[in-house]
């Protein structure tokens, strides 16, 4: 089993509030990897420090190490954009671009200069067919995709990730605005995707978590509180706060 | 108690839709009557010849506004060229890339206060800084300056508050997709935001054929036809002023006006039409 992504001694700040407090956590390749907790538990804002995406906020401030492969990805040299390019993201809403279902699988591939070295039309159905959205839309890729519905809209932003060929996919939430039929649809295609990818899920939803993942972690104010197999968190949980939480005492 | 109140629910409700309804009606009213008002008188004395001879001059005022039609076009064009870009840009800037801090409080602050200024003063300044000072002269160039000067807070602000209207979700998706900031704003933030942009624009077209006081000092009064920015000329708003104040021709004053109406009517339909157009091309069918 190898370790994809290793979170180290990382603390995170908002302005003097501090969020996360020491995690270590390692997430293996081809793993489903859930986190769990309450909200404000930080472990959305565990989330996106995988990819960087809390420097868009001001006043934040990073300490230890995240590790993808063998690098520290909050070293100075790297490129955040070539990061963001090798760990994609996931939104709670599905956030579609108000263009063509066509043009936003298209734009990552765009952006980054991938045109001249792949077939577009090629890609664009390959990735929606990856994202098993392909058969709903094939014969509409000019139409907007705003008028998918939430379902579609969320494979469609599955596929937009998938078109820059990521090696890590982190999703927040992917499912929480959507009904059960698409979130099953999802988690099916969780399933799929893992075979070539790792993927990071932040959910609420405890059995989607027992369900879909390999690995679960529980976060509480800050801090990761149990870190291991699925299997065992959800039947034998070593911690107390662990074990009333997914027995729904609180959270 | 709810049975207590002396007014019922019901009765405020269907108050405050009388309120509305009303206050809409009084509005729409007034408008229609000036714009129908002034076309119904102006209509009339427009023909072919009116829109294609020079203003004679004298107290009867015989002409026509051919070279005032010209001297507006030259205006409102250089005016909005210079305009756009500067305009636009800053408002990028100050939704996108000015920090929070004081300064940036304060040039916001400055930029609305601007905002607000009589366009005579900027008139002044333009008459004191472009047409005294640097030798401008009584120029299409010092009246178009001067009215970038005045519509740029517009611009800015209206832009600003366009592009700050884009939902987040846009820009995060598009830099976790790994796009550079530019290439989010260039291609997810301004597309999203060009009706705002487009109305913005419309706004200051429409000033900038309005506007007569700060045009008074600027572009001088010359009735010929202008062959460069450097000429002075007469827009079609100051020779409404013009008529009525110095001539009896107040049927002609009419007809300029309805030709002005129309004129912004037409570029108003132009220009929503071209955006959205453009929309539809860049967001897809939607059905």
């Amino acid at each position: 089993m190898n370790s994809k992504v290793l979170a180290r001694n990382l603390n995170f700040y908002y302005g003097k509030a501090q969020a996360l407090k020491d995690i270590n956590l390692e997430m293996n390749e081809n793993h489903i990897t859930a986190l769990i907790g309450p909200s404000g538990c930080g472990k959305s804002t565990f989330l996106r420090t995988l990819n960087r995406m809390n420097d868009i906020i001001p006043g934040v401030r990073v300490e230890g190490e995240v590790i993808l492969d063998d690098k520290n990805i909050y070293d100075k040299c790297v490129d955040v954009v070539d990061l963001r390019k090798r760990v994609g993201m996931v939104f709670q809403q599905p956030n579609p671009f108000p263009k063509s279902i066509y043009d936003n699988v298209a734009f990552g591939p765009k952006m980054l200069g991938m045109k001249r070295q792949v077939n577009m039309d090629e890609l664009v159905e390959k990735t929606l067919r990856q994202a098993a959205l392909w058969d709903e839309v094939k014969d509409e890729l000019k139409r907007s995709a705003l008028t998918l519905s939430g379902g579609q809209q969320q494979r469609l932003c599955i596929a937009r990730v998938l078109a820059v060929q990521p090696e890590v996919i982190l999703m927040d939430e992917p499912c929480s605005a959507l009904d059960p039929v698409a979130t099953l649809k999802i988690e099916d295609l969780m399933q799929e995707l893992k075979k070539n990818y790792t993927i990071v899920i932040v959910t609420h939803n405890m059995q989607q978590a027992a369900r879909v993942s390999d690995c679960t972690g529980f976060f509480l104010l800050g801090e990761l509180i149990e870190y291991g197999k699925t299997s065992e968190i959800f039947s034998r949980p070593r911690d107390r706060r662990t074990e009333d939480y997914i027995t729904g005492r609180f959270g | 108690m709810l049975r207590d109140r002396i007014v019922s629910p019901r009765v405020t409700q269907r108050a405050a839709l009388v309120y509305i309804w009303a206050a809409g009606a009084i509005t729409v009213l007034i408008l229609l009557t000036i714009i129908v008002y002034v076309l119904v008188n102006g209509i009339p004395e427009i023909g072919w010849s009116f829109l294609t001879t020079p203003p004679q001059g004298g107290l009867d005022e015989a002409g026509g506004i051919s070279t005032i039609i010209v001297s507006t076009i030259y205006l409102v064009a250089l005016t909005m060229g210079i305009l756009i870009i500067p305009g636009i840009g800053a408002g990028i800037y100050l939704a996108e890339y000015a920090p929070n801090n004081r300064l940036t409080r304060i040039i916001r602050y400055g930029i609305e206060i601007l905002a607000g200024i009589p366009s005579i003063i900027f008139g002044m300044f333009g008459f004191a800084l472009l047409v005294t000072a640097l030798h401008l002269n009584f120029s299409i160039l010092s009246g178009a300056l001067t009215l970038v000067c005045l519509l740029l807070p517009t611009m800015i602000r209206t832009t600003e508050e366009a592009i700050k209207a884009v939902p987040r979700g846009h820009r995060e998706g598009s830099l976790a997709l790994g796009a550079t900031k530019w290439q989010t704003i260039r291609h997810v933030v301004l597309p999203a935001a060009l009706p705002g942009i487009v109305t913005a624009v419309i706004l200051c077209i429409g000033r900038a054929l309005e506007e007569t006081a700060c045009l008074y000092v600027t572009i001088g009064n010359y009735t010929g036809m202008p062959t460069s920015i450097m000429d002075p000329g007469r827009t079609l708003s100051l020779h409404i002023y013009y008529l009525v104040m110095d001539t009896n021709a107040f049927s002609k004053a009419m007809a300029t006006g309805a030709v002005l109406i129309v004129t912004i009517i037409v570029i108003n339909a132009v220009t929503n039409w071209l955006s959205y157009r453009f929309q539809v091309k860049m967001r897809g069918r939607l059905s």
